[in-house]
């Protein structure tokens, strides 16, 4: 890694694993029917959850607004049929641990009729804080996985006066090949996009980076960026995961992004080409982010390729459209490198879903593993230049303080390292549950603490009461004794003067 | 040899001087060991051990009064981490002190409450609110799972229910790798 990679095309990190991409990607884009139901999800972005903001039974049309962002960190939901608010309620959330999540179901009427959008023909004219808030409104987020609201990645680009923008057109997951549909079938939707993102946060130029294996879709970028000097479509090699935004700015800029920060810190910003094209639909056409390219793929599925869907859709209707060759023995959202495992197929699909992988048997096995050899090979693969068979020794003993010092946390959890292992130890595997178990002890700690100065302020308060209550009962006594000493004074005060009367009278 | 003698106390006058400056002026406040015991006890304010509170147990603690195994709701591994601690051995949780059970909150049932204010008074966080005879409810969020609240409620309508996972708690669990067989 860095110095020596100055001599070498290739990138010493990493793996290149056989890609899978074709024949899906060469197949025509297809566009789902419309589903009889869709089910949308309150949270499909990092952030809070949106609120809902329509009843049971309300009629929608597509495009209009479900639930409105919530909270600084945020993105609203979308109708993306036209139809019948049939049900708010949970589904089972697309994450590893089957959980459910909130989701409003709308019974669509067939007719995919849109809401009145507002044209603009000139978006260039528009302030940069309009395109981003015309971006927020329209529910875009990083539509490569990530799924960070985009409006609030364009403030923080004004904010540090980035200068380069970066587009992801890397798309480095075997299998996956959504991104470069939508580079070939979209490329001037997502050079406009592109040329939208740099006006919103100011940048001087583009590089976009697609792998060197996809030449259809640098063939088309280049020719939709023609006319346009400031967008430089720049073919990187392939390589996992040079889709990585750290590896990516790397490979184009030269410069590495320190551990702990921001790529924004280093003067440039990563954009999805997909967020580019929802960026384009948004800003131009008014549309919300209601549909993507999704691509499925795998051993189980008889005809794949890339589908244009609405969000919601259930993962069967999906499968059902694209035909099964059998029962698939996985069903995976994302890449087969870093995607999410699926519970089972009555899942919706979500903005951040790239892909659905259905795999047979053979694909889906997995290898028995064996005891660390110590050869080394998954430091060598590792692209952030850690040391993956230090921190699992240590994470297998439950030191993770001992882990955190080999920097887990700049670990990006690609699996680089559980893929190279000649003895199939899974890697990553431990580093995802060294993380979650260092997040979980973060939180209670947190929480001790905050716990910790409640039962403080109360005893603090118990014993102010108690000091009150003192010092009330003193003044009462301290009143009654003057009121009694008062009284007696009274008392001998008559007798007194009635001493001084006799005197006087005397 | 007075030379020598005024030499030495003079020089014992000085260090003494200087060492009753230093123990003023570098006076430790409290007993730190107190402090690192509180961090590890889960702050539940319940009382199973005996004492009125995490502290005062950390306390004892520390003046050897009370055992490390006293806390049931720090578990085997707050135990662990104290016997680490004060470099004792590990002893298993004491029975008499109760036993280990899934963390949870109290939950009032809002058709039964009659607005006693009991259990406000006996919640050690003041996770309660509610005033004499309107609805009272429990701030889950501060809630430390004590059980100190279900005792006082002259009409039983409080309820421990074990926190669930969500999206944002789940983590992953270890990976269980089956070793391969010789042959």
């Amino acid at each position: 890694m860095g110095f020596l990679d100055r001599f070498f095309k290739e990138p010493s990190w990493g793996v290149h694993p056989d890609d899978h991409k074709r024949p899906a990607a060469d197949a025509p884009l297809r566009i789902l029917p419309t589903p009889e139901r869709v089910y949308m999800p309150l949270s499909q972005h990092v952030g809070g959850a949106a609120r809902p903001i329509v009843v049971v039974g309300q009629k929608v049309l597509k495009g209009q607004l479900l639930a409105d962002a919530q909270g600084n960190i945020s993105a609203p939901i979308h109708a993306p049929v036209s139809g019948t608010v049939f049900s708010i309620g949970d589904v089972t959330a697309p994450h590893a641990s089957g959980l459910p999540f909130r989701a409003i179901t709308i019974e669509s009427d067939g007719q995919d009729r849109w809401i009145d959008t507002e044209l603009v023909a000139d978006p260039f004219a528009l302030a940069p804080e309009d395109i981003a808030r015309k971006a927020a409104a329209a529910g875009v987020v990083g539509l490569g996985g990530a799924t960070f609201p985009s409006a609030v990645k364009f403030a923080l680009g004004k904010r540090l006066k980035v200068e380069t923008l970066i587009v992801n057109g890397g798309e480095c997951e075997p299998y996956l090949s959504s991104d470069d549909r939508i580079m070939r079938d979209f490329a001037d939707q997502v050079v406009d996009g592109v040329r939208l993102v740099m006006h919103a946060i100011g940048a001087k130029e583009a590089l976009v980076g697609i792998e060197d294996n996809k030449p259809e879709a640098i063939a088309a970028m280049r020719k939709a960026a023609a006319s346009f000097s400031e967008v430089k479509i720049c073919p990187v090699p392939t390589r996992y995961p040079m889709g990585s935004d750290k590896q990516l700015i790397q490979t184009l800029t030269g410069k590495e992004v320190p551990s702990n920060a921001r790529a924004a810190e280093v003067g440039v910003l990563v954009h999805n080409v997909s967020t580019c094209a929802a960026v384009h639909k948004a800003v131009r056409l008014g549309q919300p982010l209601v549909e993507r390219i999704v691509t499925l793929n795998g051993g189980a599925i008889a005809t794949p390729g890339n589908i244009y869907a609405p969000l919601g859709t259930l993962v069967t209707d999906l499968l059902a459209f694209v035909g099964l060759k059998g029962e698939p023995a996985r069903l995976i959202l994302g890449g087969p490198m870093m995607g999410t495992p699926l519970a089972h197929d009555r899942i919706p699909l979500v903005k951040g879903a790239s892909g659905i992988l259905a795999f047979n048997a053979a694909e889906a096995a997995t290898p028995e593993a064996g005891p660390c050899i110590r050869c080394g090979t998954c430091a060598d693969a590792c692209p952030m230049g850690l040391l993956p068979m230090e921190m699992a020794a240590h994470i297998r003993v439950e030191d993770f303080e001992g882990a955190e010092s080999y920097a887990l946390g700049d670990c990006i959890s690609c699996g680089c390292c559980a893929y190279v292992c000649p003895s199939h130890i899974p890697l990553v595997q431990y580093f995802s549950y060294a993380k979650g178990e260092m997040m979980a002890a973060e939180r209670v700690k947190l929480r001790t603490d905050a716990t910790k100065r409640l039962a403080e302020a109360r005893t603090a308060r118990i014993e102010r009461e108690k000091q009150e209550k003192a010092e009330a009962a003193a003044r009462r006594k301290a009143e009654k004794e003057a009121a009694a000493a008062a009284k007696a004074a009274a008392a001998k005060a008559p007798a007194k003067d009635s001493g001084q009367a006799q005197g006087e009278t005397v | 040899m007075l030379t020598a003698l005024l030499v030495m106390t003079a020089v014992a006058l000085v260090l003494g001087a200087l060492l009753g400056y230093a123990s003023l002026k570098f006076k430790v406040e409290g007993d730190p060991l107190v402090e690192k015991i509180d961090a590890i006890l889960p702050q539940t304010q319940c009382g199973q051990c005996g004492f009125p509170g995490c502290r005062p147990y950390a306390t004892a603690i520390a003046s050897g009064e009370a055992d490390i195994n006293q806390c049931p709701p720090g578990g085997e591994e707050g135990i662990r981490k104290l016997a680490d601690l004060l470099g004792r051995e590990f002893k298993s949780l004491s029975e008499e002190h109760g036993v280990e059970k899934p963390k949870s909150v109290a939950v009032i049932d809002e058709n039964t409450c009659i607005g006693c204010t009991l259990c406000i008074q006996a919640c050690p966080v003041d996770a309660i609110v509610g005033a004499a005879k309107q609805l009272h409810t429990v701030v889950a969020g501060e809630c430390t799972g004590c059980e100190l609240c279900v005792a006082p409620c002259p009409v039983d309508c409080i309820a421990m229910e074990p926190i669930v996972d969500t999206l944002d708690t789940w983590k992953w669990r270890y990976p269980v790798i089956q070793i391969k067989q010789a042959a």
